[in-house]
């Protein structure tokens, strides 16, 4: 027998049964687009906080201000106990010889007023090195200097999302925006990076000199440090310099052994490496999850080839009588199945496409469809429709020819 | 095999195609033991038209099995077409039913949503012809049995006696060495069985097919030449259906035969 014959009867006889056809393979597209729309969203994820490794400039540590990290976390702003001084970043600058550059960084919140455009986001103060050390990018304009930081001048480089809120498409370098009725004149606009792997805006922000922050814009009569970020002088010496930086500041701090710190250094990349590590383990959860429902697809493929292989008894039974042997019938029934899974498969795949485009635009993520996901998922359809449809198959060709054919 | 036969079609005339000797069947089912032949031998020769009779449970239906290939003998010989089939292996038994055998059988056994021509191609399909020649060969099949313009007709729009001409060109169109006919006529009304059955007598006539042919019916194996009758699992008569034969001379055995 032909092997292309095979295909025919098999595409014939599912083709007899539409709905029948249509409704198991409903089982198979559910499976592997569920598959394929949880592993890209995962991988969009994980690619996401990849790209913001990379984004965050290479080997950056960041210091921390204030202690009680167990209770509140690092993240709060404003409250935190004042640790770190201006002596503390020139000690650093001076004393780690792992370090390349490094800024203080002084935060404030404001309203941004441009004619009568309104927009609250929150100010970063730093000096010169800031773009270098976070490794972003001027789109218009220019970043402030060392003169600016030096005389504390008012200068505001703005954030993609905060220069498109005040200035609505009209160039906005050289235009004055008042912030906490303060005139400050608009030097330059960052390149955009889009959203955080927590969904936050990036672009939400604006960058001045840290000395202008801590004269103009906070009301504390001792300037304040929130942080303090320092870019090593390498991958492999961000591990170094973490301790050496530790070290020093426990001396400046007077911070005896066994005590806690009132400061903390964090590696930014250590972070970003344990939440990619975190995404991984959730798109493996998120796929197997979805790999159920495949197995689900597959049992219910097996369920209607076995109701089929009953319905269709007499028909096995002409074709033995006929000269088919039964590895024919099994081939017959075997091609069904693995169509029927590839078909869906196909359909899954698309499907799976569309839903990964469609969750990832309606809830902002990123999608990132994984060829990879989806050549898997589309295989793995296949071998379900060889796995299940075996023993429907197997029945089938077993049948005996005379009782095949009194079976009504 | 098929092609030495040729040139001497005239000398094979009265070659045997079955061949059985001395055949048992017996059934096994739990504790029963059912001997459903009891030591049977028959000769059919090439272009014969053999009508087997029998009441229910004589074996003739068991003989019609193994003559078809479709069960296997448990002890004796079978010889189809000069080929020993009695300890053939399933596979093997399924191409020789496909390459020698023609079945058809009363409730035509068509596949549903089917053509007709697709039909009568399939025993082409499993013997692996290309599909150029299968269509070729499913047309004059189909043609001679007078459906040349129903081949995209599927079985639930024909008639019975229509359909049953289908089964019957699905059986002659891969050639082979005999049609086994298991009551062709016993779903039709008794005008289209007579059609059906001088279909039969034409095939044999014309083109010298040999028929094995199932019945009870006494008018149906009118149309045959010769007649077995099975009792008990044994040949009970074996004789030539002669020209004064009726309906009523077919009923009962003639003790004299024996």
């Amino acid at each position: 027998m032909r092997f292309l014959d095979i295909q025919k009867m098999a595409l014939h006889a599912l083709g007899k049964n539409k709905i029948q056809t249509a409704l198991t393979m409903l089982g198979i597209v559910i499976g592997v687009s569920a598959v394929i729309a949880m592993v890209s969203l995962g991988q969009g994820a994980q690619k996401l906080v990849q790209d913001q490794v990379a984004g965050m400039g290479e080997s950056v540590l960041q210091i921390q201000g204030g202690g009680g990290w167990n209770q509140g976390g690092g993240a709060r702003q404003g409250n935190d106990q004042q640790t770190l001084t201006e002596g503390d970043v020139d000690a650093i600058r001076k004393e780690v010889p792992t370090i390349k550059l490094i800024t203080p960084i002084a935060q404030a919140q404001g309203q941004f007023v441009f004619g009568n455009q309104n927009w609250s986001s929150r100010v970063e103060g730093s000096n010169e090195h800031y773009l270098d050390i976070r490794g972003l990018k001027i789109d218009q304009g220019d970043f402030f200097t060392e003169a600016d930081v030096r005389t504390a001048n008012r200068v505001v480089v703005l954030g993609k999302t905060v220069a498109d809120n005040l200035f609505q498409g009209s160039d906005p370098i050289g235009q004055t925006i008042r912030i906490r009725n303060l005139p400050y004149r608009v030097i330059g606009v960052l390149r955009a990076k889009g959203q955080s792997a927590t969904g936050q805006d990036q672009d939400d922000t604006a960058l001045m000199p840290y000395t202008t922050v801590q004269k103009k814009m906070t009301n504390s009569a001792i300037p304040r440090i929130n942080r303090i970020t320092v870019s090593a002088i390498g991958p492999q010496a961000t591990g170094a310099a973490k301790d050496q930086i530790t070290e020093l500041l426990r001396e400046r701090h007077s911070i005896r052994p066994g005590q806690p710190e009132d400061f903390r250094v964090n590696n930014l990349t250590e972070v970003a490496e344990a939440a990619e590590a975190t995404t991984r383990v959730m798109t493996l959860l998120l796929g197997s999850i979805a790999a159920v429902s495949l197995l689900v697809g597959g049992i219910g493929i097996m369920n209607i080839m076995l109701v089929s292989v009953t319905e269709r008894t007499r028909e096995i039974g002409i074709r033995m009588a006929i000269g088919s042997r039964g590895s024919y019938i099994r081939m017959q029934f075997l091609a069904e199945s693995v169509i029927l899974c590839m078909l869906g498969g196909f359909i899954g795949v698309l499907v799976g496409i569309g839903l990964s485009l469609a969750i990832a635009s309606v809830m902002g993520w990123p999608s990132y469809v994984s060829p990879q996901a989806a050549s898997i998922a589309f295989l793995f359809s296949a071998a379900t429709g060889i796995f299940f449809g075996y023993y429907p198959a197997h029945k089938a060709a077993s049948l005996d020819p005379i009782d095949a054919l009194r079976y009504e | 095999m098929p092609e030495a036969g040729e040139p001497e079609m005239s000398a094979s005339a009265s070659a045997p195609v079955i061949t059985l000797k001395t055949v048992h069947k017996i059934y096994r089912t739990g504790e029963i033991e059912v001997h459903a032949l009891r030591g049977v031998s028959l000769d059919v020769r090439r272009g014969e038209f053999v009508a087997v009779m029998g009441p229910s449970g004589s074996g003739k239906s068991t003989m019609m099995n193994i003559i078809g290939c479709l069960d296997r003998l448990t002890s004796g010989t079978y010889i189809l077409d000069g080929v020993d089939v009695s300890t053939m292996s399933k596979n093997d038994l399924a191409d020789t039913r496909n390459e020698k055998i023609g079945f058809v059988f009363q409730a035509f056994n068509l596949i549903p949503r089917t053509s007709a021509l697709a039909n009568v191609e399939l025993p082409m399909v499993y013997a692996g012809v290309s599909p150029s020649e299968r269509h070729v060969r499913a047309r004059e099949a189909l043609q001679s049995v007078g459906l040349g313009e129903k081949e995209h007709s599927f079985p639930n729009q024909l008639s019975g006696g229509q359909q049953q001409r289908v089964a019957l060109a699905r059986a002659i169109a891969s050639n082979p060495a005999i049609i086994l006919a298991d009551e062709p006529t016993g779903a039709l009304d008794s005008k289209t069985a007579e059609e059906i059955m001088r279909m039969f007598q034409q095939l044999n006539r014309e083109s010298g097919i040999t028929i094995v042919l199932v019945t009870h019916e006494a008018d149906v194996a009118l149309h045959a030449k010769r007649l077995v009758r099975f009792k008990d699992g044994h040949i009970q008569e074996d004789r030539s259906i002669l020209p004064q034969d009726d309906v009523l001379s077919l009923l009962h055995p003639l003790e004299v035969e024996l």
